[in-house]
């Protein structure tokens, strides 16, 4: 009887336990993610602006309006240029730093205080320093350009280069994040792996290939799948430094989902918009994780 | 430490991108330290050939400084210690407890974090403004008192730490919450730092929900008040540069204190599998 109860009880009190320490993630999540989440969708069968005192039903006529708006393909096309744009880059990036900074070199510490930087401060304060930095008048980048006898042009108002250099910015921003987040992921891999490698006559690249690579799988996919999420989702940046422009260059879905929602005040449009790329980005994040086999905790 | 040309250049790439990620910062303070007539001056020069410090008196003479830095502090600190605490109790029952549902339940932590805020921002702004709730700390911090991504972090920590310590201590009879709190928050103290950096620097920096949801000059938040300051400001760099040098420094204070713990940081351990 007691090994009954010894096998028994416990999940029982797990199962209750459990019940306690989800609830208040739970019920904020519910109310004030997931209620207005369903709120949004119910808004996005109604014609439903600001300006109008009736919100009628209208079925899928949002949706099909965005299927024959050619700005939401725009913003779309552009949103994927500034997701493979910034994030396999900045990746790549935050990677190297992650190796330099694991490796025990004296003053590291400055160092990597130095890349969380840009991290550490907010969109509204890099777009002052980056359009000063940028203005092809005063600005002391521009100078040097010039100086250099490089093109220069006025970044953030030509159509070409306008993406470019927000996909810059926001790499620039972001890279010190990563690499904190894959720093921690290398020091958590057991020294002894690469011990037992040289052992076996591993070069540096094999046991980059061989050991942190494999181990680093976890972190990787954390950083990978946040990147890719935080890159569809990229709105502060394109609104405080170009504000969608020139000529919806670098108008992005979320920041059309701005305009039409707050803007425009069309709610209704705005909320179909917002959840076509709310399931786009499931699905992407789905399929990301099936790529890298992610196994629940056994 | 051997000074061999591998070291050399792992030095040369350390610093070749800690001065490109510096580099505008130290424009800023420049700028911010010019007088005004000097900043606009053609062709520019790095270093000011006048130091003055009048940009930042005019900064603390236009905005009520204190009151916005008070708003600032309660806000991002309220949501940082309410949200390290449930994000780290549903971590905990998502790791280290087995119940029905689990998976299932997470999936939709996950989908949580995929929502763009701008999707749920308007129906948000109309339940809070039913409820009353507009221009208080509450409709501030309340909604923001859990986070998707937290949860998601230290889940991901707890997951790695060894399995051992829960048996042992559940058959000495530890209750699941003195597990929780004496066993396993103490082991997580990188992982919380960590996560109290970012919580606290999300909603210190953030704009868009200070701005929905307050409207009196008695509640707005140092960088949204800035925000505002600045808008009215466009050309004049001086300030500019000055404000944002105020208001990004708290950070950085924040975060010299908390690198002790954040750097070591968010280990999840790749040896699980």
């Amino acid at each position: 009887m007691n090994i009954v109860q010894g096998r028994f009880s416990p999940s029982r009190k797990q199962k209750r336990a459990a019940f306690f320490f989800l609830l208040p993630s739970m019920v904020i999540l519910i109310l004030f993610v997931f209620w207005p989440i369903l709120n949004s969708l119910w808004l996005s069968f109604h014609h439903w602006s600001l300006l109008d005192a009736t919100h009628p039903y209208v079925g899928l006529d949002n949706y099909r309006k965005l299927v024959h708006d050619g700005r939401f393909w725009n913003a779309a096309d552009k949103t994927l240029y500034f997701t493979l744009g910034s994030v396999p880059l900045g990746i790549v990036l935050s990677l190297g730093l992650a190796l330099l900074a694991n490796e025990p070199l004296r003053g590291m510490g400055a160092f990597k205080a130095v890349y969380f930087l840009p991290v550490l401060t907010s969109f509204a304060i890099i777009s002052i320093i980056w359009s000063f930095l940028l203005d092809p008048d005063i600005g002391l980048l521009s100078y040097w350009f010039k100086e250099l006898g490089l093109p220069s042009n006025d970044w953030l108002r030509s159509t070409t280069w306008a993406m470019p250099a927000v996909i810059m910015v926001a790499i620039w921003k972001n890279v010190g994040f990563n690499m904190v987040i894959l720093l921690a992921g290398l020091q958590s891999i057991s020294p002894s792996l690469y011990e037992a490698a040289r052992m076996d006559g591993a070069g540096p690249l094999q046991r980059f290939w061989r050991i942190t690579l494999p181990s680093l799988r976890q972190t990787l996919l954390f950083v990978v799948i946040i990147s890719v999420i935080g890159s569809f989702q990229v709105f502060d940046q394109v609104y405080v430094m170009t504000r969608g422009g020139p000529l919806n260059s670098t108008e992005t879905i979320v920041y059309y989902i701005y305009h039409q929602g707050f803007e425009l005040l069309d709610m209704g449009y705005a909320s179909a918009i917002a959840w076509m790329l709310f399931v786009v980005v499931l699905l992407i994040t789905l399929l990301q994780l099936k790529l890298f086999r992610f196994n629940d905790i056994d | 430490m051997k000074v061999t040309p591998w070291r050399s250049v792992q030095y040369l790439l350390l610093v070749v991108a800690g001065v490109a990620i510096a580099f505008p910062f130290a424009w800023m303070l420049m700028t911010s330290l010019k007088p005004e007539s000097e900043i606009v001056r053609f062709p520019p020069t790095f270093f000011p050939s006048t130091w003055t410090f009048a940009s930042y008196l005019d900064v603390w003479n236009r905005i009520p400084f204190l009151l916005f830095f008070k708003n600032s502090v309660l806000f991002s600190c309220g949501v940082t210690l309410i949200s390290l605490f449930f994000d780290s109790m549903a971590a905990y029952a998502f790791a280290r407890l087995q119940f029905r549902g689990r998976h299932s339940l997470f999936v939709l932590v996950l989908i949580a974090l995929m929502i763009p805020i701008q999707v749920t921002m308007i129906p948000l702004f109309i339940m809070l403004n039913d409820w009353g709730w507009i221009n208080t700390y509450a409709a501030l911090i309340v909604p923001r008192a859990t986070n998707a991504f937290g949860i998601f972090m230290l889940r991901q920590f707890f997951v790695g730490l060894p399995r051992e310590l829960d048996e042992a201590a559940r058959m000495d009879g530890c209750s699941e919450f003195r597990l929780y709190a004496q066993i396993i928050l103490p082991l997580a103290k990188p992982a919380l730092a960590s996560l109290a950096v970012f919580h606290l620097m999300y909603n210190w920096n953030d704009l868009l929900w200070p701005f929905i949801i307050t409207n009196s000059q008695g509640m707005r938040t140092l960088p949204a008040g800035l925000a505002l300051f600045m808008g009215q400001h466009v050309v004049e760099y001086g300030i500019l540069t000055a404000g944002a040098a105020i208001a990004t420094a708290p950070l950085v204070i924040a975060f010299v204190f908390a690198q002790k713990y954040f750097v070591q940081g968010v280990a999840f351990t790749g040896l699980k599998e």
